[in-house]
């Protein structure tokens, strides 16, 4: 990336930086008009958030101090490409009791890994898995 | 005396009294550590403590890090902040809790070193604080400078048109988040649908959320209709929270996946859940909270709902349960959390619990002083009743007032507030009927309009909801679909409205820490950081601001009182005329009674305080008088207003040497010739509860005074009502115009007094 890092001198994105905002199917902040809407040009994949844009507010984030938030954010936009049904699974999976084995929470981090190039999840998820198993949460719940 | 022994001779009845008081509804119990029963601490509580080996947390609180369970592990992996802990823990909890009041040091240093504190040693520092110390250091380390406020939008019948119309309420309140539920689970998406119609009626930006299941929560989410979600639960021991059914990384996992899809995402905790749940270790209320709060913040979500909420009332059972709430809120917003700080469970059923629970939020400011205040009636809460509700919003509008605090919300007057009730259904019902959801009658819609709860309308029911519910799943209709309608609908400006709000998603501007939208901007602990460093600095009510707060309904002013004079005195001509006869002098027959009446006395000012005509209360005094057989005079006191003076002049005038003094607000004196000014025979000084026949009565004892013989003095009971409250601003009006007619000097003069046979 040639950006150079945000700061909080940026924030609001939608007020100081508006250019650098794009909707998922690459369309301006300003193409968002009720005119657009009324005309079916707009639907709602228009209108949801890019793992750009969370990479921007991680910055933000972390140049306000806020390191935690920033991994969070950076962790969701890994997420953001990721299908809504494979993201209730994963969540799923991830309950107490869900997954009767590891290797069931191993191979979905693969998956985010492999799939949708989700590092920082998967690496997280397989640390949950790691913890799960010393903490015995792989018994029966239902 | 009986003989018999009376009721209860062995109580003091004043028990009695105070069992039939609301108070005596709520149950104190007693503390009891070892079953959790403790807000503070609990000798099962560990000591605080870390130690770092190869840059990685070795141990916690006591706690070897083989031994760690899931909630240390998250917590000593993601909060704790290997390279400085040890620096931080090494500063002792007593220099901590004086550097949390201490005005030169910055909050932001405070942020910083907290990442280096383990949950014991938070909780071990902020209960060295007394309450007064927590909210002051509540208000220096809230993360956003401006003060916010979250309601409640249900009702008992999960009607959506009702819905709609406490949401266009809500937000013209000033609500900065409405929150809704539903009474029955597969109603969510009706729910939903009508509250974001509502909240974008009159103004826009009040974030909203619909409370459901989570992953139905996330969907109505990714279908535009909701903007945050609260009710990501995490509780402080590991078999509450695998009870609850998630664990730190299943939640962390969700706090992505809202961020994912642009929606703000705060977590819940609160003391007393693990109580509640069975799963307390024995450890205090506060120590728990203590490691929820560092587990939200090293799951990375920008904020907390915390501050007992489910477990509050519990929590408020016990000895400084209130004050441990305030504390955890303390913590969360040291850990740099956004903090909707609770207040949002009923926790007493004495108004003066409520009122004294919520006083230090309003004082310190919040960035959601209730993490949901009632919008709504009691019974229509369809989480429970919270602190303050529909019933008492006018209160808590006037705790803004008198403490000049900002609790977030603004006076709505009448006819705004039925217009957007007008509006909201209607833009909903014709979104509704543009989808081809439902068609809501005339009757069903007007009952909405005017209802005051759930009880009042003839609408939609929870099964309606639920068909409604259905057909927005059924044909996978989202925000645009609604945005859309209400254009095509006409409704223009909501349509824009609720665009305004989506389209705050691409940006993700308020995902950041404490993220709230005011007059369409966002504001967060970014650009609007909480910088109180002392008086001038940090949150100031502005003056057009303080305007807002003090504009209630029905305030009283002087050009109110002169109006409403002014229509009496058009009664009053009909009723009685005064002539001046001429200059008073002393009477010589000792069968006279002198009434002296005050300057203004039907000149200006024609009713008392209680409403009755002066020429009523004048015909009821002479009446008394001559029903004795004595003779009345009356006389107008120019030269004072002051009711002991009043019934001394008149007295000295009076061939009996008795006499009455009354002013025109009703306050009358029997007074005698010889006695000292403020030494008077009676006295009626509540005027506002003084009625006609204790005038008549009173000129009856004048004229028994008159005849040398010693009556039952007449008393005007009282059972304790405010008069001071109800009535003094009134009265000081009043009494303004009466003595803008004293002039010093002018003697009294006689006056003849003619009713005109036209009762009041």
């Amino acid at each position: 990336m040639t950006r150079p890092p945000l700061t909080t001198a940026d924030y609001p994105l939608a007020e100081r930086r508006p250019d650098l905002i794009r909707t998922p199917t690459g369309k301006p902040l300003n193409a968002i008009t009720l005119d657009a809407i009324e005309r079916g040009d707009i639907a709602i994949a228009d209108l949801s958030i890019t793992a750009d844009a969370l990479v921007m507010q991680a910055e933000i984030a972390e140049a306000a101090g806020r390191p935690t938030l920033g991994q969070n954010l950076r962790r969701a936009a890994e997420l953001v490409a990721v299908p809504q049904d494979v993201v209730i699974r994963v969540y799923e999976l991830l309950r107490p009791g869900r997954a009767k084995a590891k290797e069931e929470i191993l191979t979905a981090a693969r998956a985010l890994r492999d799939d949708h190039g989700a590092m920082l999840m998967a690496a997280f998820i397989e640390e949950a898995a790691a913890v799960y198993e010393r903490r015995g949460l792989f018994r029966l719940r239902y | 005396m009986n003989d018999e022994t009376p009721p209860g001779a062995n109580r003091w009845r004043r028990f009695q009294d105070w069992d039939e008081r609301p108070l005596r509804l709520d149950r104190f119990a007693a503390e009891d550590p070892d079953n959790g029963f403790a807000a503070f601490s609990s000798p099962h509580d560990p000591k605080p403590g870390v130690t770092v080996a190869g840059g990685r947390i070795a141990s916690m609180d006591g706690i070897a890090a083989a031994d760690f369970d899931m909630i240390d592990l998250f917590i000593a992996r993601h909060h704790l902040d290997p390279d400085m802990t040890l620096e931080a823990m090494a500063i002792p909890a007593t220099t901590l809790a004086r550097m949390l009041v201490d005005l030169h040091v910055p909050r932001t240093k405070l942020v910083c070193l907290a990442r280096g504190l383990t949950p014991a040693r938070l909780a071990e520092v902020v209960a060295q604080l007394s309450m007064l110390e927590i909210a002051f250091a509540y208000a220096k380390m809230r993360a956003r400078r401006t003060p916010g406020n979250q309601g409640h939008v249900t009702n008992a019948k999960d009607d959506p048109l009702q819905l709609a119309a406490d949401a266009a309420v809500a937000v013209a309140l000033g609500f900065d988040e409405i929150e809704t539920t539903q009474r029955v689970a597969r109603n969510a998406w009706s729910n939903a649908m009508a509250c974001a119609v509502g909240a974008a009626v009159g103004r826009w930006g009040t974030l909203f959320q619909c409370s459901s299941e989570e992953a139905e929560e996330l969907r109505i989410g990714l279908a535009g209709f909701t903007s945050y979600a609260e009710t990501v639960s995490v509780y402080g021991t590991e078999r509450a929270f695998i009870d609850g059914d998630d664990t730190p990384w299943s939640k962390a996992f969700l706090a992505a996946a809202y961020a994912s899809r642009g929606i703000k995402m705060r977590c819940t905790s609160g003391a007393g859940s693990e109580l509640l749940m069975g799963f307390h270790e024995s450890k205090s209320l506060l120590y728990l909270e203590a490691r929820c709060l560092c587990l939200q913040r090293a799951m990375g979500v920008q904020g907390t709902q915390n501050g007992g909420i489910d477990g509050a009332p519990l929590a408020s059972t016990v000895p400084g349960g209130a004050r441990e709430l305030m504390a955890e809120n303390l913590i969360a917003v040291w850990l740099d959390l956004e903090c909707a700080s609770g207040n949002d469970s009923r926790t007493s059923e004495s108004e003066i619990r409520v009122g004294a629970k919520i006083m230090p939020f309003l004082m310190a400011g919040s960035d959601l002083i209730c993490s949901g205040m009632g919008s709504i009636l009691k019974y229509d809460n369809s989480f429970n009743p919270s602190l303050l509700n529909g019933e008492e919003m006018e209160d808590y509008l006037a705790l803004q007032r008198d403490f000049e605090v900002d609790g977030g919300l603004t006076p709505l007057g009448e006819e705004r507030a039925l217009s957007l009730r007008r509006r909201a259904v209607e833009a909903l019902s014709a979104v509704l009927d543009e989808l081809g959801l439902a068609s809501p009658t005339a009757a069903m819609k007007a009952s909405v309009v005017v209802a005051s709860g759930s009880d009042d309308t003839e609408s939609f029911g929870p099964r309606d909801a639920a068909l409604i519910a259905q057909g927005i799943q059924a044909r996978g209709l989202d925000v645009v679909d609604v945005i859309r309608a209400l254009a095509r609908r006409g409704f223009g400006a909501e349509a824009q409205n609720l665009l305004n709000l989506v389209r705050l998603r691409l940006s993700g501007d308020y995902l950041q820490t404490s993220a709230m939208i005011r007059d369409g901007r966002v504001l967060s602990a970014v650009n609007d950081p909480n910088d109180y460093g002392g008086p001038g600095t940090g949150y100031r009510v502005s003056p057009a601001r303080r305007d807002q707060m003090a504009g209630l309904r029905d305030v009283l002013d002087r050009p109110t009182v002169v109006h409403e004079e002014a229509r009496h005195a058009r009664d009053e001509n009909r009723r009685i005329a005064y002539r001046v006869v001429g200059d008073a002098g002393t009477g010589s027959d000792t069968r006279e009674v002198v009434i002296g009446v005050s300057p203004a006395f039907g000149v200006k000012l024609f009713r008392t305080v209680a409403g009755h005509p002066l020429s009523a209360v004048l015909a009821e005094l002479i009446a008394g008088i001559k029903s004795r057989g004595l003779a009345a005079r009356v006389v107008r006191v120019r030269h004072t207003a002051d009711t002991s003076f009043l019934g001394l002049s008149a007295a000295r005038l009076a061939g009996s040497g008795i006499g009455i003094g009354i002013q025109a607000k009703g306050t009358t004196v029997i007074h005698q010739r010889d006695r000292l000014p403020h030494n008077n025979l009676e006295l009626f000084s509540n005027a506002p509860i003084t009625r006609l026949p204790h005038y008549r009565r009173l000129g009856e004892n004048a004229a028994a005074y008159a005849l040398g013989e010693l009556p039952d003095p007449v008393v005007v009971p009282q059972r304790g009502e405010a008069m001071g409250a109800r009535f003094h601003a009134q009265v000081a009006l009043i009494y303004a115009i009466e003595t803008s007619l004293v002039t010093d000097d002018l003697t009294p003069e006689d006056l003849s007094v003619t009713f005109l046979g036209k009762p009041a």
